[in-house]
């Protein structure tokens, strides 16, 4: 058994924030994949739960007359990376949350859990950096946005109050449109493991070898997940070159600030800063279609 | 104690219990409606052993609350096999001896038939990452790989028109 003294079902958006500003020491459960864990571990007690599992208007990925992409929070991972909108228009965001445990655990895990939890490995947080989404939060007064690079406030802290529910990620089309993407996951393990680093390039390529547009983001490079800003700023206008590589490698390591932990040293991280970022931007320059 | 009263189909038999806010879907399984084919490993969604699926997609039920259960459709092994005869997925890890000491045995089970049902074509690698969330410490994969693919062979391949869903 669960260590759970309460539990209280949600219908509908607005029931969860009346139940969450009733109890203040509240925890709201989605998918559970992390919620439950915590519990059963020990590191989480007398949990009082705010379910707001399987409410439907949370759930669901689809598009908006101007080419915005909207995804529920409470979609799970395995709805994300079938789903046909993502598949044609954003396959990276598809190709990382496809990456997650394994299918067991992208049927139940959500990526708006994923991103609340405020982690730097998530898989799907590096991408929708990559992508610029911005975030829908619904509390008792109202509906707020922010952008995601503004809703990571330090490890394990998002810009989210106790009675505020993140509902909606969007992803407008001139983040999108055009560009190619590649994700890579480095884990010691093909499945079921956290990643060591997440690495994911975006590129937009005009003629058939120049960088019109690149975006570089990483997940345990840093305390939270980052955009490589200076790499991309270099990196834009330029043509695709082996130099190019080169330089998208060295100018991220001075970006970024892993850390050692059980997993990895940190030198070991920035040798896979370097050399995924390579990677992915080879990828993604070729995914949207250029040539060398 | 906080009770709640769920009704939900289990293996196609619609019942109505009343459980703990507290329990798992495990719990509840094994427990109260004594499907022990459904295994206790690790508790924590990383094995796979306690694989059923819900609505015919795969779930850890450990992970998952039984009060969510509320007007699900839950299939575990036992209700696999259909008047004596193994299910096509059944059969196959059987011809296989695709079992080493047998305790994940159901939860890979339950995780081939959902792809069985669902109509595609899997490749090797295809198949181990579907798979991958059974995988944990054992050595004893190497059976059950080529009994998933048994399974999933195209019917054609096999001379029948079998999509494992008749059970005949």
């Amino acid at each position: 058994m669960y260590d759970i003294i309460a539990y209280e079902e949600a219908s509908c958006i607005e029931e969860a924030i009346k139940l969450l500003v009733a109890n203040p020491n509240a925890t709201l459960i989605s998918g559970g994949s992390d919620v439950l864990i915590k519990l059963h571990e020990g590191r989480m007690q007398d949990a009082h739960l705010i379910s707001i599992h399987g409410i439907k208007e949370l759930s669901g990925v689809s598009m908006l007359e101007d080419e915005t992409i909207v995804i529920g929070s409470g979609t799970s991972f395995s709805k994300i990376s079938k789903h046909p909108i993502v598949q044609q228009f954003i396959p990276v965001l598809g190709e990382a949350v496809d990456m997650i445990g394994g299918p067991q655990i992208r049927n139940i895990g959500t990526i708006g859990g994923n991103i609340c939890n405020g982690v730097t490995s998530a898989d799907s947080a590096s991408t929708l950096f990559a992508f610029n989404a911005r975030l829908e939060i619904q509390g008792p007064d109202g509906v707020r946005t922010v952008l995601i690079k503004e809703f990571y406030k330090g490890p394990g802290k998002v810009d989210l109050q106790h009675e505020e529910i993140l509902t909606t990620i969007f992803i407008t089309p001139d983040n999108y449109r055009g560009y190619g993407g590649h994700y890579i996951k480095y884990a010691m393990r093909n499945a079921m493991d956290i990643a060591t680093l997440g690495c994911v390039a975006l590129c937009k390529v005009k003629g058939i070898n120049q960088i019109e547009d690149f975006r570089l983001a990483l997940g345990v490079a840093a305390p939270i997940p980052m955009r490589c800003t200076e790499t991309e700023q270099l990196i834009k206008g330029e043509n695709f070159t082996e130099e190019l590589i080169e330089k998208v490698g060295k100018t991220a390591l001075k970006e970024v600030n892993p850390r050692t932990s059980w997993r990895a040293s940190k030198d070991f991280r920035l040798q896979l800063v370097e050399e995924l970022s390579k990677r992915a931007f080879r990828q993604a320059f070729k995914n949207a279609g250029g040539e060398q | 104690m906080q009770l709640k009263k769920i009704t939900f189909k289990i293996n196609s038999k619609e019942i109505t219990i009343e459980v703990d806010v507290r329990e798992s879907l495990l719990d509840v399984l094994r427990n109260k409606l004594h499907m022990t084919g459904v295994k206790k490993g690790c508790s924590v969604g990383e094995c796979g052993a306690c694989t059923v699926l819900i609505d015919n997609v795969a779930f850890d039920t450990c992970i998952y609350l039984a009060v969510w259960a509320d007007g699900k459709e839950i299939r575990t092994i036992e209700g696999e096999a259909k008047e004596g005869k193994l299910s096509k997925v059944q059969q196959s890890f059987l011809d296989e001896a695709a079992v080493q000491c047998g305790f994940c045995t159901p939860g890979f089970v339950m995780s081939t038939t959902e792809m069985l049902e669902s109509g595609k074509v899997f490749s090797k690698e295809q198949i181990k990452k579907e798979l991958s969330g059974h995988m944990c410490r054992c050595t004893g994969y190497h059976n059950i790989m080529l009994a998933a693919e048994k399974a999933l062979q195209p019917a054609k391949e096999h001379g029948s028109e079998c999509t494992g869903k008749c059970h005949k």
